[in-house]
Parts: structure tokens; sequence; C-alpha cells
């Protein structure tokens, strides 16, 4: 499939980004506000690079090898890839439906990968500034007095990474670059050593992750309502639901759910959701903007991952993570949580949910079954869509009749919530802005809004690992009229 | 959850994604490395690692190490490769994801109240990341050099540590 702008309907009348290599490289991150005349901004603009050649890279590949190759889009998120991939796969090879073993083996890596990446943001919370923000000293002072009395976050952080790689290891066969999943099915079962090896600890993970949770809810009670509002957007919000309107993160239908919580569509088929959604592109940036096809491009976007999945659920089969559900919507009075700091709380009901779904699929016999794999009649098509940690993912593959790829489309769960992160980061800049000058605490504020959609900036390439910041400022003449850059080093200069 | 393996005093981390260009250096490296391990015994003190990104968990990996190496790209470094010893720093980026090495380190801090093993970065000097696209034939070439100088000359050697380029 073509990129973005080639996509586009005139691609002769748009202006092409130039960006330059090291940019695209270090991941470094854009952020571009526009000023109206009455000085408010009206409109935010984040540049991520490196959404591009997805579909290229797959094109004119066997299908039997795309849940292999899909993981070399992410560094951070291959196992998601390689479930996406692993499903659309499963209808081009005739399986309507897996072995139980198959099925499980899959639900349990995939909570292995959705656990270690949510455990990342339990260890941050040891530096409650990056993902929460403070703007004074007394805030600062508040929250950080909470982190004291939990010294041990770093290393639960850690350790819960680890055992969600190790849950990965085991079910796909290597720590990185697995091939568990294959079309059909998955290529082997547990053995009773490896469910006693993950059973030794699960217990431990479980407490840590309650522990995670109470944490980020104290900090979220300390300064109820600067949390409550801090980027907080109106959206319309989407997941996978099951069948029952449980949580679900590998497999059910989709929902969409407007600011008050009315279903726009509910159990909708994946495999149709080319008519429900529709992206747009716009002539500043490589990633696509999706939107709902029945709400239209302006007031159609959404937004995905933990907080749309809590919100979008009617109950979480775990009871510590049901309970936790419970609390959490009891906030909204009856409507949709719409803070953007929500994300985090949120994300962590969902590591507490990953721990309790592990234990109970390693009691599961059919772990180490041997019926491996189902097989049909070869189709010339596949869609597999999974909820992410970031959110949900679509891969949709076109085949001839050799078995080459002949088109791939991909929206990965941070194209799902790019309006979104826009929107959050025009209402805090709104908020934040003083006349029309830059602030290094307008550019933490931006990153904390950023952080909080947790964007998957990680098919960029690494070479350095710090990723340097840049906002801008342009007013209502789209002339630049300040800029900061936040340096590898975290040096912050005004460069204009 | 048993992360107390036998370890050799000596690790080798090296990161990158295999399908981005140049990107590749560092699993290139590792199987160079892994291959030259495999036909002699000369590196059986070394444990060699290799991953997409770095993370917090790779701190875990640090632990009792007499000294660590980890292998990158860089567009930033000189020709064709470069060396240097790290110190802990914690990076504060507005991404959650990709760490740097010298972060890892600080991770190792943080988790263990310690210091972190000597440990030093080689930067292979890189041209072109594109998805899918090959090592470029320069990044090759550096990729060579930097490989000798890694088993040449004792560099590797558990008990003195590794040696820092002095000319090349």
């Amino acid at each position: 499939m073509p990129s973005a702008l080639e996509t586009a309907k005139n691609p002769e009348e748009m202006t092409r980004i130039v960006i330059d290599p090291l940019t695209r490289v270090e991941g470094h991150g854009k952020v571009t506000l526009l000023q109206g005349k009455n000085r408010n901004i009206r409109q935010a603009r984040l540049h991520i690079t490196e959404f591009r050649g997805f579909e290229k890279f797959i094109q004119g590949r066997p299908y039997w090898e795309l849940p292999v190759l899909v993981q070399r889009l992410c560094g951070i998120c291959p196992v998601s890839h390689h479930l996406a991939a692993a499903k659309a796969t499963d209808m081009i090879v005739g399986a309507s439906e897996l072995t139980p073993t198959a099925d499980k083996i899959r639900r349990l890596m995939h909570y292995g990968q959705t656990l270690q990446s949510h455990a990342l943001h339990f260890f941050h919370l040891c530096s409650p500034d990056l993902l929460f923000g403070f703007d004074d000293d007394v805030r600062h002072r508040n929250i950080v007095g909470v982190i004291e009395d939990s010294p041990e976050i770093a290393v639960q952080g850690v350790m819960l990474r680890k055992f969600g790689q190790e849950v990965i290891r085991i079910t796909s066969g290597k720590r990185i670059h697995g091939t568990g999943a294959i079309p059909g099915g998955v290529n082997k079962s547990l053995t009773k050593s490896e469910i006693r090896y993950l059973q030794d600890d699960v217990a431990q993970m479980i407490g840590w992750a309650q522990g995670a949770l109470e944490l980020v809810k104290k900090i979220f009670f300390e300064q109820y309502e600067y949390h409550l509002a801090f980027g907080s957007i109106e959206s319309n919000m989407m997941s996978l639901v099951r069948e029952d309107g449980a949580f679900e993160l590998y497999h059910g239908g989709l929902r969409a759910r407007d600011k008050e919580g009315n279903n726009i569509f509910d159990h909708v088929d994946y495999r149709n959701y080319e008519d429900y959604i529709r992206e747009s592109v716009k002539n500043w940036s490589y990633m696509k903007f999706p939107f709902i096809t029945s709400i239209g491009e302006e007031n159609g976007w959404y937004r995905v991952g933990p907080l749309a999945r809590i919100n979008n659920c009617d109950f979480i089969t775990t009871p510590l993570a049901e309970t936790a559900r419970a609390e959490f919507m009891a906030i909204g009075n009856g409507l949709p949580i719409q803070s953007t700091l929500g994300f985090h709380w949120a994300r962590l009901i969902e590591l507490l949910h990953c721990t309790e779904a592990i234990a109970e699929l390693l009691c599961d016999p059919d772990l180490i079954g041997n019926d491996l794999r189902n097989m049909g009649e070869l189709q010339c098509c596949g869609t597999g869509v999974i909820e992410a940690p970031r959110g949900t993912l679509f891969h949709h593959y076109e085949i001839n009749d050799d078995g080459i790829v002949e088109k791939a489309s991909l929206i990965v769960s941070t194209t799902n919530n790019n309006q979104a992160m826009n929107e959050s980061i025009r209402k805090v800049a709104n908020q934040y802005l003083d006349g029309n000058r830059l602030t290094e605490a307008l550019l933490n504020q931006v990153e904390v809004a950023i952080r909080a959609y947790d964007p998957c900036l990680s098919c960029a390439t690494h070479a350095i690992g710090k990723m340097p910041m840049e906002l801008n400022l342009l007013n209502e003449k789209d002339e630049l009229v300040d800029r900061l850059e936040k340096r590898v080093t975290g040096q912050i200069d005004r460069t204009i | 959850m048993n992360t107390k393996q036998a370890r050799a005093p000596v690790l080798i981390l090296t990161y990158g994604n295999p399908s981005r260009g140049d990107d590749a250096l560092g699993t290139a490296m590792f199987d160079l490395l892994e291959k030259h391990k495999l036909e002699n015994s000369q590196l059986d003190h070394v444990d060699l690692y290799t991953d997409f990104q770095l993370q917090i968990e790779h701190a875990v990996d640090l632990e009792d190490r007499q000294y660590v190496l980890f292998i990158d790209a860089g567009v930033s470094c000189a020709e064709p490769f470069e060396c240097d010893r790290l110190q802990a720093e914690r990076d504060d980026s507005f991404t959650t994801h990709a760490m740097s090495p010298a972060s890892v380190l600080a991770v190792y801090k943080q988790i263990h109240r310690k210091e972190p093993p000597p440990a030093y970065l080689l930067t292979i000097r890189a041209y072109e990341f594109g998805l899918g696209k090959s090592m470029s034939a320069q990044a090759e070439e550096n990729l060579q050099k930097a490989y000798r100088y890694i088993i040449e000359n004792d560099r590797l050697d558990a008990a003195t540590g590794f040696s820092l380029p002095t000319a090349r």
C-alpha cells in the first residue's frame, strides 16, 4: 500500500515535509502549536515520522512469513504485531476457529506482552512528574511524598516486566523474534515444568500489580481536580469487547461509544472495519488520521488504549480488576472518564487483570495439549485485530494465487490516537501558554500529555536512545514566533 | 523467577532492528561474535545478548558482571566506530520507550542501590535506516573493523576489563 501522502486524492497539491535524517533516526519529537488571532492555540500538531513504509515492507512476502516478519515493525510491541498477523493469517488458511490449546497459548502470550508493556509505567511512577506532571512546588512535594513511602517501585516494575517477558519467551519460543503463533494455531504447547516455573511467581506479580494500582490511585487523588482536568478532552472511544460486553484484549467485536457513553456501533465484526472507520491524510503528517465514518472526519476521531477499553467494557472477568474498574468508573458519575491522565490509572487496572488472567490460564490443562493447529480452504484475504497495549491494532492482507501478499493495510494503535493526542496537547497548551512565549513548564506539560498516550515511537531506530523534543509556536500568519528545543542532555534552549 | 542463572563475567549486549538498514549493525555484530564464540573457546567468559531496544529490564542482565559492553549503531559518531566508557545517567525524554545504555546503568543503580559494573558503549557509524533496507556497504565495512577491534588484542579479557581504543 502506498504511504499516506501517496494515497491522498491530490498529492501534487501537498507540501511534502522534509525530515532531516538525524531527526528520523533519533525519533525526534516535534510539536507545532498554531495560534489564532486571540492567541488561543487553534491547532496542535504532533509530528511522528516513524509510521512510514510498513505496508511496502510487507508486500511481496509470502503470507506464512507474516507473523514473524511483522515483529520487525516495532521493538516495543513485536508480540502485538505477531498476534495480529497470526489472526489475519488464520483467516487466510481457513482456520475459522483455533484449537483450545492454540487459543489459550496465544492469549497467554498476549497477556504477557501487555503485562510487560504496562509494567514500564509502574516503573516510571517512581518519578511521577514524568507521568503526572508538576507545575508548582507544593504539588511536587505532595506527590513525591507518596512515592517516598514506596521505595520498592523500581524493583517491582523491573521484575514485573521480566515476568511478562518470561511468559512471552515460554509461549513464543524466544525472548525476541518468537515464532509461537503460526497461521492456524501455534507451533508448540507448554510443558508442565514451564507452567510450574511461571506459577512460582504469579502470585507475587498479582500482589505487586495490586500495589501499583493503589499507588497510582493515591497519586491521582493527591491532586484530584488537577489530574482530572489535565489534558482532558471529550472524545469517542473504541475498543474490542467480548460478546457479553466483557473486557477483551485478544478477540471480540468492535465497540465505539460517544463522549456520553452511548454506543455508536457495537459488536461489529472486525473483518468489516473498513465500513466503520476511514482514514484521512493531512499535508503536515506522515501518519493518517482515522475517524468513525458515520460521524465524519471533524468529530469522528476517537481514543483507543487502556482508557477506552476500561470505559467501553461492561465488566472485567477477573475479580480484583473488576473491583478496580468499578472504582475507576465511579469518578465519572455515569459518564465516560475523559481525563487524559486517567490513562495511567486504567493502564494499571489492565496490568492487574493481566496478572490475574495469567494465573487463571496457568491452571488450564489445555496449555499442555497437543492439538495445535487448524487448517481449511485457502482464502484470498485476512484481517486480524487485537487490543495491543496502546490500543486497537488492525492488520489486513490480500494475497495472490501464489500466497504472496499483494496488499497490506495496517492501522496501529498510535495512529488510532493521532487526533486525540493533538487535541490533548492543544488543551494543555491553551492552559499553560502565556502570551506568545514558550516556557519550559509548557514544554514539560506537553511531554506529560504525550506520555499519557504512550505513543509507540519504537518503530524508530534508537541510535542514541534519548528522544530530543522540539516545540514550535506559529502565529496566525503561520510565522514562527518561538521555539524551544530539549537536547538529549535534558538541556532546554530557545533556538529562534 | 530465577534471574540468577550462571553468568559469564563479561556481557556484550547488542541492540537494533535487523530490518532497518544500518540499524542492523548491533545484531550483525551479535551474529559475528556468536559465530566466533562457537568456533573457539576464547569467548567462554562472555555472555552475548541481543535485543531490539534497550529497556529497564536489561539492568537485571548487568548483575554479577565484571564489565559490560553495549554495541549500537550511531549516526553522530566518528567513522568507523567509537568506544567510550559510560556513566549512569537517567533519561527524562517524552517517550517511555527507547533507553540509552547510560540510563540502563542508572536503573541498575536505582534498583540495586550500588554502582553498576564498568560499562562501555561501542558505537558503529551508520548511515541509512529505511525499513526493509539492507545494510549499507560503508556500514558493513565499519562493522568488520569494529569486529576485528573487539576480537583482536584480547580486548575482552575478563581480568583486565575492556580496553578502550588508543588509536585507529
